[in-house]
């Protein structure tokens, strides 16, 4: 008779789909990291769709490349990485979401994930609940040390105050006029209360400094470019540019249109790579600056090695682009991520969270950038600093690079001036 | 201030180009087209494809004609992609608005993705030389070749549409079904055909505005999104299904946009704006030319 | 036997929800990630219930309920947040020390306790409504123009929410926190405690609600649905009525956002563009509109969808939900409920 019924139907309908949903957890309570003896399993934590897609998909071909690199000379003591991939779709909720379901329900080793400030937000309560590692390979604002995440990515004294440093200092050309534009969020407010604060200290009156925002998806630059314009006539400008994302494009347009140029007036961008100038047409953006740890174009053989096996990975896997994929300093440290992580592991023994954590302190590695290491007291990593410049091929002219590694500072205060080795 | 002016009327014209085809469906079909901005974007990527044609296949390097043949083409592509989606899928929602809404906001989602699968993230094009750098007026004013082009193609469209529609016989037969749909069946004009002529029109439009964008944007699987939200507003202000009132909603908005961020911030101004329309609509709920008389209820 | 499909649903419902699935996770089948989950799946059906009642029973097609969602999701973070600060010892919530704000905003004071937090996230949500209803209502403006304005509000809402002098967290949101009125919100129990209480809610408010739609308010809604016009010609002033059941619904939308907060550990302004407010109302609309059930089980199927897919199929799973919404809209008006009831009849004929 239940079956008669249609909601007989419903029912076991139900039922299959609560059992689904109830994403493969662990039937016994022991559990452990990797319930299978010859597997380690890793999650990873990317948007594959929605806003940051465009972004974060690279990281997720990256860390994938990384695995089957580690997997193919031997795994991780003795075992092969299991990745397991999950798409939280550029929803903050969703993150948080998934981050439980990796580390509670299938119960990773490690996650290699998140792009944007919130997504990190985000789940940082869920790692630290759960005593979970997050490696996390993209700059960001600093103002943020915990002992679950492992930031790769740069904080403001690598990225920030080299490149300010590098625009008053008369190899950089000796400007004196700084016009900070920023897409409006946590990142750039952050970045210009920091520059500010710095080039003020540097003696820069506060009215050659000034500051402004616009929206996201922001398309309509004339009246800002016009204003840059007029404070440009004064000479020895620049603009330090923290715009994220498809606002780029209208914006180096309208500032091509409009006359002006990178002798004029250059545009150090701090959110551009070579990801996103693919997107673009370079003869307006030739000359314009970029300040970044990693650059496609950087001769190490290190290097030379990532950007090739990379662009076969693409053609191999049939992704969109194929050989006309390009590496980036995010994909770079997402790469790193997974070997900084296999390394500790190995060092330490085990994958145990706070025994990995304990042996990546002071780790140095041959990453694509040259020579990386942790900083031995906090999780995050000391690098070089260096300034691109745009050629016509959507590649960078590394023009300069810093004396020595840089050392991380999250928190950042003025007293401290930039510590070099 | 000149600047503003001019900012003001490029914008304006911009929004004119893409709530034109928004309007004329929706005055005409009373379905709202959430997937509008989806074949602005497919003008853009036909834009792109053009361009690829022209360099890799034909060896053609004049950066200027690839973007002259992309004109027409966005405009009958994008106008083939509206006439299947109404084949497919308006047919069955006339008169039906909300739904509509619903639906198309599918369609949009489909299409997206679409996009995304098959260009990736990633593309760009080409700016045409002729079209870049700017007219140099005054020391400090450079208006930009990009955006006159784009105005004076606004005004030769509009110039065309009102051709169209108040000169010719199927503009006649468009007016008519807008104003009375079952009066026109009875007169004997065939109101299905003139469905999808009208779908073929407006979605074509917002592929010529999607080829105009890449002037100044960029192309990404997501660009119909920015503008969607602010050409419905310029429909609904200008009074749905005229142009005149589009014409006015657009450049009114522009300009008004223009100002509040010359004072303002950028982000406060575009609050300001919808704070605007909003106070706008209250006084005039039909828009700036609304209908008038019994038809126009219910 | 012939049961009455009504009370066998519900009983299937309450079988599920209230037995199997803490049952399972006692026994340790289903583990209490998805026991939250599910919590936070009963939150959105509240919230599609509110929909429902303007949209299926009044026809009122509001683009800006996620907006109260987050109204009443931001009151009970802001009180979440507050009580972290004062556990970790510190004056001011981090975000606000990083953004150089020396004190707590005044308009924050009222969060620091738990009632206060409760009614103002009632009441903000309650009020807001009750200001855009007034004015738009008296417009008589409907239909797709009122779609157009509630979408351009919630747009200059998120905007606004998204900035720092908002003092509101900014892109970020609010997140970081660790106890409710005193109970850990990583421990096992208060998150079943919380999937109780959801689930305990979404039952009453369900009766609730269909009391109100099966009562003589109900039926005057439903003749507005149906010709707004000729109701106005009766004695029934229709802007009372419009006014009042969207005051209801941005309550229950109020409700559903206080009671996800604390299950989902972040709100952030991306819960209340535009998008999030259109996929409220699709849930509605696969589901079936104007039936309670409908919406209901709308919201949680999408969600449930939602989370299998992107697990699933990360490519794919915005094709799969385009297609589900045009399909639903285009052959199954009446969601699908009215998809269950046609299958049911004809099971019952053949």
């Amino acid at each position: 008779m239940i079956f008669k019924n249609i909601f007989g139907v419903a029912a076991i309908g139900a039922a299959l789909m609560l059992g689904a949903c109830n994403n493969g957890s662990e039937k016994t309570a022991a559990g452990g990291g990797g319930a299978d003896t010859n597997t380690v399993k890793i999650g990873v934590l990317h948007s594959l769709s929605g806003t940051m897609a465009i972004s974060e998909v690279s990281l997720k071909d990256a860390v994938q490349m990384a695995v089957d690199e580690i997997n193919a000379s031997g795994g991780v003591l003795g075992k092969q990485i299991e990745p397991v991939i999950v798409d939280p779709a550029s929803n903050w909720d969703l993150f948080a979401e998934k981050s439980k379901e990796l580390l509670i329900d299938k119960k990773v080793s490690a996650v290699f994930g998140c792009w944007t400030s919130v997504s990190r937000k985000s789940v940082l309560p869920v790692f630290e609940q759960n005593n979970g590692l997050l490696f996390y390979p993209v700059q960001y604002e600093g103002e943020e040390s915990s002992k679950n995440i492992v930031y790769s990515g740069a904080v403001p004294n690598q990225q920030l105050i080299p490149a300010a440093d590098y625009l008053m200092s008369p190899e950089g050309g000796g400007y004196k006029r700084f016009y900070l534009l920023g897409t409006d969020y946590v990142f750039p407010r952050t970045a210009n209360k920091i520059l500010k604060a710095y080039l003020l200290s540097k003696g820069i009156p506060a009215e050659n400094i000034i500051e402004e925002y616009t929206p996201f998806h922001h398309q309509d630059y004339q009246t800002i470019v016009s204003k840059i314009k007029k404070f440009a006539v004064g000479g020895k400008s620049c603009v330090l540019s923290t715009i994220n994302g498809d606002s780029n494009i209208p914006f180096y347009k309208e500032f091509a249109n409009q006359g002006l140029t990178a002798v004029t007036c250059p545009i150090m961008a701090f959110s551009v790579a070579e990801d996103e100038l693919r997107a673009m047409d370079t003869e307006f953006l030739v000359g314009h600056l970029a300040a970044w740890n990693y650059y496609q174009s950087i001769d190490l053989p290190e290097n030379k090695k990532f950007v090739a096996a990379f662009k076969a990975y693409c053609v191999k896997k049939n992704l969109p682009g194929g050989d006309k994929r390009v590496t980036d300093d995010p994909i770079c440290w997402a790469y790193t991520d997974v070997y900084l992580w296999a390394n500790a592991a190995k060092k330490a023994g085990s994958f145990d969270v706070a025994k990995v954590r304990e042996a990546l302190l002071g780790l140095s590695f041959d990453s694509p950038a040259g020579e990386v290491k942790m900083d031995p007291k906090i999780n995050h990593l000391a690098k070089y600093a260096m300034i691109g410049e745009i050629k016509p091929d959507g590649q960078f002219n590394v023009i300069w690079k810093s004396k020595g590694l840089i050392d991380p500072q999250p928190f950042f205060s003025l007293t401290d001036s930039v510590k070099v080795k | 201030m000149i600047q503003n002016l001019f900012s003001g009327i490029s914008l304006g014209s911009i929004l004119i180009l893409i709530s034109l085809g928004l309007s004329i469906i929706y005055g005409l079909a009373g379905i709202i087209n959430m997937a509008h901005g989806e074949f602005l974007m497919i003008g853009a990527y036909t834009t792109y494809c053009v361009e690829s044609l022209f360099t890799n296949t034909l060896h053609v390097h004049n950066g200027n004609l690839f973007f002259l043949v992309s004109l027409p083409v966005s405009f009958v592509i994008a106008g083939i992609a509206g006439l299947l989606l109404e084949r497919l899928v308006i047919r069955r929602l006339y008169a039906k608005p909300l739904e509509s809404l619903l639906a198309t906001w599918g369609i949009s989602l489909i299409l997206i993705q679409l996009a995304r699968t098959i260009f990736g993230d990633l593309t760009s094009v080409k700016m045409p030389p002729m079209l870049s750098g700017g007219w140099q007026v005054a020391s400090d004013l450079v208006l930009p070749y990009s955006r006159l082009f784009i105005i004076g193609l606004t005004t030769v469209t509009v110039g065309l549409l009102y051709a169209c529609l108040f000169k010719t016989r199927l503009g006649v037969q468009i007016r008519a079904v807008t104003q009375n749909r079952q009066m026109s069946a009875c007169l004997g004009i065939n109101t299905r055909r003139v469905d999808a002529m009208t779908f073929f029109i407006g979605s074509g439009l917002a592929g010529l505005a999607g080829c105009a964008m890449t002037l100044i944007g960029n192309v990404v699987p997501d660009m119909g999104q920015t503008y969607i939200v602010d050409s419905f507003l310029v429909v609904v202000s200008g009074g749905v299904g005229k142009l005149v009132g589009t014409i006015f909603a657009g450049l009114g908005i522009g300009l008004i946009s223009k100002v509040l961020e010359a004072f303002f911030e950028a982000v406060y101004g575009k609050v300001l704006i919808l704070l605007l329309m909003m106070i706008f609509l209250q006084f005039k709920p039909r828009g700036l030319f609304p209908d008038k008389g019994r038809i126009a209820e219910d | 036997m012939r049961v009455n499909p009504r009370v066998a649903t519900n009983i299937l419902f309450l079988l599920l929800f209230a037995v199997a699935l803490p049952v399972g996770n006692l026994l340790g089948f289903v583990s209490i990630n998805t026991v939250s989950v599910w919590g936070r799946y009963f939150c959105f059906a509240i919230a599609a219930m509110g929909i429902d009642l303007i949209w299926g029973y009044t026809g009122i097609m509001s683009m800006c309920q996620a907006f109260f969602f987050c109204l009443g999701g931001y009151a009970m973070g802001m009180h979440l947040l507050l009580k972290t600060t004062a556990l970790q010892g510190k004056l001011l919530p981090d975000f606000m020390t990083w953004n150089s704000f020396t004190a707590l905003p005044a308009f924050w004071k009222p969060f620091q306790h738990f009632l206060p937090a409760l009614l103002l996230s009632l009441l903000v949500p309650a009020v807001v409504a009750g200001i855009i209803g007034y004015f738009i209502f008296r417009s008589r403006i409907k239909g797709v123009y009122m779609a157009i304005i509630t979408q351009a509000f919630a747009l200059g809402m998120y905007l606004l929410f998204l900035r720092n002098e908002t003092r509101l967290g900014g892109t970020n949101g609010l997140t970081d926190f660790r106890t409710l009125l005193g109970f850990d919100l990583s421990a096992s129990s208060t998150k079943l405690g919380l999937y109780w209480v959801s689930l305990g809610l979404l039952c009453l408010l369900y009766l609730g609600c269909s009391k109100l739609v099966q009562s003589k308010f109900g039926k005057v809604l439903q003749a507005i649905r149906d010709s707004e016009f000729r109701v106005g010609y009766t004695a029934y002033r229709v802007l009372n009525y419009k006014l009042a059941i969207f005051i209801i619904a941005a309550l229950l939308c109020g409700l559903a956002g206080m009671l996800y907060t604390p299950q989902t550990g972040i709100i952030t302004p991306g819960r209340m563009d535009v998008t999030a407010s259109v996929e409220m109302l699709m849930w509605v609309a696969l589901g079936g509109r104007g039936k309670l059930r409908g919406a209901i089980i709308g919201a949680l199927l999408v969600n449930c969808l939602y989370s299998l897919t992107t697990s699933l199929f990360p490519q794919g799973w915005l094709f799969i939900l385009g297609f589900l919404y045009v399909l639903t809209v285009l052959y199954f008006d009446k969601g699908f409920l009215g998809l269950f009831e046609k299958l049911g009849k004809k099971m019952r004929l053949s």
